[in-house]
């Protein structure tokens, strides 16, 4: 029989449909996505991808909002703020996941350094935030307790 | 995709539910066959022409993502357009009017 006429009008509407989103999105939006910082497998590989060799210092002016325990690893809410002047840009670590890098947000003109999200940790381990200002990188660091990791596998 | 913005004293604060699977590529099914990564891979929002929330995301992202921020500059009535684009090319683009209190 092959394709009858409503399948066929069906997946051509759909098509089209399909088409008109992709082109409603212009390329120019997205920054070029770091893979290689989200595919690296250890901390430090993820942040040299990131980053480069930028010098790091630990800063109190990073507040990471989290619960302390997590007990489902798959949603563990966390909120991420900086008093750090001209700070261009934040970046979210799980230091146990399979790649540490959760996130990453520049900051834009007119954004505040403020952002919250909700990511997966495989176990119990540090979250690390860094906040780029200057050439420089500024750490804080929170472990939250991870009861039923939420990698999956 | 559901978007909040609401303004108040010229700040926005946004928040942002998309559905996606976020498949991180490393889990397995039931036959005990890996399931193929897809995941959202970068998140913007645009008001007015600029661009005012810019992030880079992973697999360590949640199923069903949740995002929130701030922006200045803002006013009730107006409009902010979020968009993402995931690992498959996958994308999708939302318009929402900023609300009052």
């Amino acid at each position: 029989m092959g394709v009858s006429r409503r399948q066929f009008f069906k997946s051509v509407a759909g098509t089209i449909a399909y088409a008109a989103v992709v082109s409603a999105v212009p390329a120019r939006l997205f920054a070029a996505w770091n893979q290689p910082a989200f595919t690296s497998e250890t901390l430090a590989a993820a942040i040299a991808a990131k980053y480069g060799n930028m010098p790091i210092e630990e800063s109190s002016a990073i507040q990471i909002k989290s619960p302390e325990i997590a007990e489902n690893g798959a949603y563990v809410p966390v909120s991420i703020a900086t008093t750090i002047a001209g700070a261009s840009s934040i970046s979210v670590f799980s230091e146990a996941n399979f790649s540490p890098l959760v996130a990453s947000f520049n900051i834009m003109p007119r954004m505040k350094p403020d952002v919250s999200l909700r990511l997966r940790m495989a176990k119990t381990a540090n979250i690390i935030v860094l906040v780029q200002a200057g050439g420089k990188l500024y750490r804080t660091v929170r472990e939250v307790k991870v009861t039923i990791g939420g990698c999956g596998g | 995709m559901k978007i909040k913005a609401i303004a108040k004293d010229n700040v926005v604060s946004v928040k942002i539910l998309i559905q996606h699977v976020m498949e991180t590529g490393r889990r397995k099914d039931e036959t005990g066959k890996i399931v193929p990564g897809h995941y959202i891979t970068e998140i913007n929002a645009q008001h007015k022409g600029e661009i005012v929330f810019q992030a880079e995301v992973g697999p360590g992202v949640s199923k069903d993502p949740y995002l929130a921020f701030q922006f200045t500059g803002g006013a009730v009535g107006e409009t902010i357009s979020i968009s993402w684009v995931d690992s498959k090319g996958g994308t999708e683009k939302t318009d929402s009017i900023i609300s009052a209190m």
